[in-house]
């Protein structure tokens, strides 16, 4: 404090923790990450061959909110976020409280929830495609062992996204679930305790021990598995490619087709829309969410 | 007491099924069609091989397209290595002064460092900019992608840890004569030890299995990373389902090693900020 404070202390500082520091960074993130961000407000405006560009104003958007199959993305990309999202918070607390009471090999047991969040994504797009084979796959042999028939899973226009968003939420509930159990595990025993001598059972002490002061938990279970849903797109082209027809189809894989396709503007438009759902959905969410904690 | 045991027992029990049936089998079906001829795995069927071919199987994922597994590895792995040290020297180095000097510049920085965790990247203005640089399909450009898009996590981690390392230590350096390099790569950077573990275990695995950026900057069968071997294999092995299973059996071992050894490094790594003291 002493030789750093008061006197000439923005000298020291500045010597000390040189600003030159931030250089590497501000270029690879300025260079890469913020330039096209901003360049892409202008190319989503054009009309693009990466060579030359026309401006035709929002004709790209106005695509975007008209055409079926970019409407499909657009609403497919909400279900989609929405689904996991909220699957991950229920089973990843669900979970977090089982793994984090007296149960037997419990160690064995986190790890084995959460081994799927480390495996190639495509790995797993792939095994589930074949586990969810209509006739061979092994899951309609279980089905069928019940006596029923199970559906085409990816093949059915009315299950293909719920089957994938299935499988996004058995790969990542692993990750909801370590971020509940360090969220519970960090509630003091005592209230447990005091909560057990006033009588209260299992449930009461739930609603309201456990789902109140493990709300940071939840917060960033919901913000983290919104953001990851929303730009969702290695599981979805591993396992349908957005078909059948665009009945899978999320605003990350129309951004891809479209680039493939030489839309170039067309594609960049989508990543605007994309950028401005992010951002129109997280940013008031965290916002929201993390308020309400202040006041609790 | 007695009935406690026999709660114990059946709950333990009945969790451990489930989590078999629902997260072991499915690794399992991957093993046991890894090791099948191609007729028989093509049957897709979760039963034991009636004759193992392990090392057929290998040998043969190991030489198709010429090899192009062991090329996709080698690539992988510089491109892992290379970008995982630059998300902790640059990480770090924002870190430190970001943590230390707080300055008009800070309230931007770290609304970056959110942009950067939050928003997705403008894919097509990349890799026009990448092919202006003349970077696009080039390593060294995907390694500085990886960089760009990581950098937020690596720093917020960071900084949080350097928060807890005294000032008192700087102060020391300073009057001993350390100029600011030698004060963060001598005394600063060895003591970031265990966050630099977690960034670099979380990182390695994120980078290794990502897909998307290499199908994005890096197309093109020559440069090939592991994932996207796996994509070409896909059409390619259309009926030989049992060198699919082996190709994906064998990109899981290294993020297996990395869970088998830092375990807990990669939770602490990844509930960071779930629980705000």
């Amino acid at each position: 404090m002493t030789t750093l404070g008061k006197k000439g202390s923005r000298r020291g500082l500045a010597a000390a923790y040189p600003t030159w520091f931030y250089l590497p960074a501000a270029i690879i993130f300025g260079v890469l990450f913020l330039f096209p961000t901003f360049a892409s407000l202008f190319f989503s405006l054009t009309r693009w061959t990466l060579f030359q560009y026309s401006f035709i104003g929002l004709a790209n958007f106005r695509q975007f909110f008209s055409e079926p199959f970019l409407v499909w993305g657009l609403v497919n990309t909400l279900i989609y976020a929405v689904v996991t999202s909220g699957s991950k918070v229920v089973l990843g607390m669900l979970l977090g409280i089982l793994l984090t009471s007296n149960v037997m090999v419990r160690g064995l047991l986190r790890a084995i929830v959460f081994f799927p969040v480390l495996v190639s994504t495509i790995g797993v797009g792939i095994t589930f495609t074949m586990l969810m084979h209509p006739t061979n796959g092994l899951i309609n042999d279980v089905v069928a062992v019940f006596g029923l028939k199970g559906p085409a899973w990816l093949t059915d226009p009315r299950f293909a996204l719920m089957s994938v968003a299935f499988v996004d939420v058995w790969k990542g509930v692993g990750l909801a679930t370590v971020i509940y159990i360090a969220g519970i595990v960090s509630i003091p025993a005592e209230y447990y305790e005091a909560a057990k001598m006033d009588g209260a059972n299992a449930l009461q002490r739930f609603w309201n021990i456990t789902l109140p002061l493990a709300r940071p938990a939840t917060v960033t279970v919901i913000i983290l598995s919104l953001i990851g849903g929303l730009r969702s797109f290695d599981l979805i082209w591993a396992m349908t490619k957005g078909g059948p027809g665009f009945t899978t189809d999320v605003v990350a894989s129309v951004i891809y087709k479209q680039y493939q396709a030489g839309f170039y503007g067309l594609s960049t438009a989508g990543n605007v829309v994309l950028f401005v759902l992010v951002a129109a959905i997280v940013v008031p969410l965290s916002f929201a969410l993390n308020r309400k904690e202040v006041e609790a | 007491m007695t009935a406690k045991k026999l709660k114990y027992y059946v709950t333990g029990i009945l969790a451990l099924a489930l989590a078999f049936f629902v997260f072991v089998v499915p690794f399992l079906f991957i093993i046991v069609n890894a090791l099948k001829d191609k007729p028989e795995a093509a049957l897709l069927h979760f039963s034991l091989p009636t004759e193992t071919h392990l090392w057929d199987n290998l040998v043969a994922v190991v030489e198709a397209r010429d090899y192009m597994l062991i090329t996709a590895f080698i690539n992988s792995i510089i491109l892992t290595v290379v970008a995982v040290t630059g998300l902790v020297v640059f990480g770090a180095m924002v870190g430190f002064v970001l943590q230390r000097r707080p300055s008009r510049w800070s309230g931007l920085i770290n609304f970056m460092v959110l942009a950067g965790l939050i928003m997705p990247p403008a894919v097509v203005p990349t890799i026009w900019l990448l092919q202006w640089l003349g970077l696009f399909k080039t390593l060294s450009g995907l390694i500085l992608i990886e960089i760009a898009y990581s950098l937020s996590f690596s720093v917020l981690l960071f900084r949080a840890f350097i928060a807890t390392i005294p000032r008192e230590l700087d102060e020391a350096a300073i009057l001993e004569g350390a100029g600011p390099f030698t004060l963060f790569f001598r005394i600063v950077l060895p003591l970031l030890k265990p966050v630099a573990v977690t960034v670099i275990v979380v990182q390695s695995v994120a980078i290794f299995n990502d897909f998307t950026n290499p199908l994005y900057y890096l197309p093109g069968a020559k440069n090939a990373t592991v994932q996207l071997t796996l994509f070409n294999f896909q059409s390619m092995f259309n009926t030989s389902y049992n060198l699919l299973f082996m190709n994906i059996l064998i990109i899981t071992i290294p993020p297996l090693i990395m869970f088998l050894f830092f375990n807990r490094q990669i939770v602490e790594g990844m509930t960071a900020g779930a629980v705000k003291g």
